[in-house]
C-alpha cells in the first residue's frame, strides 16, 4: 500500500498467475462468481417450495427480475435473449459486488474483460439483427425523415454511434470500477499514512477513514447499478436489432 | 455517475494517479505485454460460457418450472374457486325460487279456502233467510185466516146479539134483513169485516 512514501493505488488489478499457469486470480473471482449465481438458484430452487422460503424467493425474484427486464425492453422476443442476459447481468453484479471486499480481485475492473463482454454484446446484436432483417438491416444507419442531401453526413454518424457502443459500455463499467477502487486504496493508504505520522494528524486520519466507509457503500450502489445499466443497456440494443428503430 | 460531494475526492484520486502510475509503470489494465491480461479474457470466456451452459439448460428452467406450476396452481385453485361461487349461487337462487313457489302456494290454498268458507256462509245464510221468509209468509197467513174467521164469527155474533137485544125490548123477532144490513153499516164505518 504505502511504499516509500508513495500511493501504489494500482497494483490491486495486477494479474497474478495461480496454479502457476496462465489462470489468474481474476478467473478464480469469475469462478466464484459463477459458482455463487448457479448456486443462488440451485440451491435456492431445491425445495420446489409452492410458498418459497428466503433463498429461493430471492432465486425467483432474480429470475422474474431479469425476465421482467428482458420482456420489457426487447418486447415478447426477449424471451430468447433471457438465459444471455441473466448470465452477463449476474457475471457482472457479482463481479462488482465481490470486488468490494478487501483483498479480492475486481475482473470487471480490467478494460479486457468488459471489452471482450461489450465485443460479444454487440457482436450478437449485429448478428441477431442480420439474421432478422437481412440486408435490411443496414436501414438501421439511415434515419427516418431526413432530407436526402444531410444523409451523406448523418449515415457515418449512425454508423459511428454504433460503433461506439463498443467503447461507451465497457468504458462505462470498467471507469466505474476502477474509479471506486482506486479511491477506496488512496483513501485507506491515508488513514495508514496519517495515523503514522503523528497524533496531530490522526483528525484527518479519521476523516479519511469515515470517507472510506462511505465509499463502501456507495461502491455497493455503484456495483449494483452498472450491472444494471451493462444489462439494460444490451436489453436496449437487442430490441433495436429485432425491432430495427 | 458520481455525486456532486464525491466530485473533489474523484479529482484528488486524479491527480494521485499519474503519479502512482509513473512509480507502477503504468495501468496493469493497460500492460497489454503481460499475456496474463488477455489470457484472463480467454479463460473469462470459456468460464462464461460454461456458466451460461448451466444456467440456461439446468438452472433456469428449474426455476421457471417452479414458477409455471405456482401460476398453474393458482390458477387452477381460481377457477375451482369460480365453480364453487357459481354452485352456491345456482343453489341459493334454487331456494330463494322454492320459497316462492311455496308462499305463492300456500296463499292460494288460503285464498282457496277462504272463497270456499265465504261460498258455503252465503249459501246458508241464503237457505236461512229462504226458511225465515217462508216462515214469516206462513205465519202472515195464519193471522190472516185467523183475522178472516174472528171477522166472521164477530159479524154472527153482532147479529145473534142485536137479535136477542131487540127481542127482548120489542118482545118481537127483529126483521133479518134490516138487522143484517144495520150490521153491516156498522162494520163498514168500523172497517170491520
Amino acid at each position: 500500500m504505502a511504499a516509500g512514501g508513495s500511493i501504489d493505488a494500482l497494483s490491486q488489478f495486477k494479474l497474478e498467475p495461480v496454479l502457476g499457469l496462465d489462470f489468474t486470480q481474476s478467473n478464480v473471482m469469475m469462478i466464484v462468481a459463477g459458482v455463487l449465481t448457479f448456486g443462488l438458484l440451485w440451491l435456492g430452487m431445491r425445495p420446489r417450495a409452492m410458498v418459497p422460503g428466503r433463498l429461493q424467493s430471492a432465486a425467483e425474484m432474480a429470475y422474474e427480475t431479469v425476465l421482467g427486464m428482458c420482456t420489457e425492453t426487447i418486447g415478447p422476443e426477449g424471451r430468447a435473449f433471457f438465459p444471455f442476459v441473466f448470465t452477463l447481468f449476474f457475471f457482472i453484479l457479482f463481479g462488482n459486488l465481490l470486488g468490494v471486499f478487501p483483498f479480492f480481485f475486481t475482473y470487471t475492473s480490467h478494460i479486457a474483460v468488459t471489452l471482450a463482454l461489450t465485443v460479444f454484446v454487440v457482436g450478437l446484436v449485429t448478428v441477431v439483427a442480420i439474421r432478422i432483417h437481412g440486408w435490411h438491416f443496414l436501414s438501421y444507419f439511415v434515419p427516418q425523415g431526413v432530407p436526402g442531401a444531410l444523409l451523406p453526413l448523418l449515415v457515418p454518424i449512425e454508423i459511428l454511434s454504433y460503433l461506439s457502443r463498443l467503447i461507451s459500455l465497457s468504458v462505462r463499467l470498467f471507469a466505474n470500477m476502477m474509479a471506486g477502487h482506486v479511491m477506496l486504496e488512496v483513501f485507506g493508504a491515508f488513514v495508514v499514512m496519517l495515523g503514522a505520522a503523528g497524533v496531530i494528524f490522526w483528525i484527518p486520519a479519521g476523516f479519511s477513514l469515515a470517507v472510506n466507509v462511505a465509499l463502501i457503500g456507495f461502491e455497493l450502489l455503484v456495483a449494483t447499478l452498472q450491472a444494471y445499466v451493462f444489462a439494460i443497456l444490451t436489453c436496449i440494443y437487442l430490441h433495436d436489432a429485432v425491432h430495427l428503430h | 455517475m458520481l455525486p456532486r460531494t464525491l466530485l473533489p475526492l474523484a479529482l484528488l484520486a486524479t491527480v494521485l494517479l499519474p503519479a502512482a502510475a509513473r512509480a507502477e509503470g503504468g495501468m496493469p489494465q493497460l500492460d497489454f505485454a503481460n499475456p496474463l491480461t488477455l489470457s484472463q479474457v480467454w479463460w473469462g470466456a470459456l468460464i462464461f460460457i460454461v456458466l451460461y451452459v448451466l444456467l440456461s439448460r439446468l438452472a433456469l428452467p428449474r426455476v421457471g418450472e417452479v414458477l409455471e406450476e405456482r401460476a398453474r396452481r393458482i390458477a387452477a385453485d381460481l377457477e375451482t374457486a369460480q365453480a364453487a361461487k357459481g354452485r352456491s349461487d345456482a343453489a341459493a337462487k334454487e331456494v330463494a325460487d322454492a320459497t316462492a313457489r311455496a308462499r305463492a302456494e300456500a296463499q292460494a290454498a288460503i285464498n282457496a279456502a277462504l272463497d270456499a268458507a265465504k261460498q258455503e256462509a252465503a249459501g246458508r245464510i241464503a237457505a236461512l233467510n229462504q226458511r225465515l221468509e217462508k216462515q214469516l209468509q206462513d205465519a202472515e197467513a195464519q193471522i190472516e185466516a185467523a183475522r178472516a174467521s174472528a171477522m166472521r164469527a164477530l159479524r154472527e155474533v153482532a147479529t145473534e146479539t142485536a137479535g136477542t137485544v131487540i127481542a127482548r125490548l120489542t118482545g118481537a123477532p127483529p126483521d133479518q134483513a134490516r138487522l143484517d144490513g144495520a150490521i153491516g153499516a156498522a162494520l163498514a164505518t168500523r172497517r170491520i169485516g
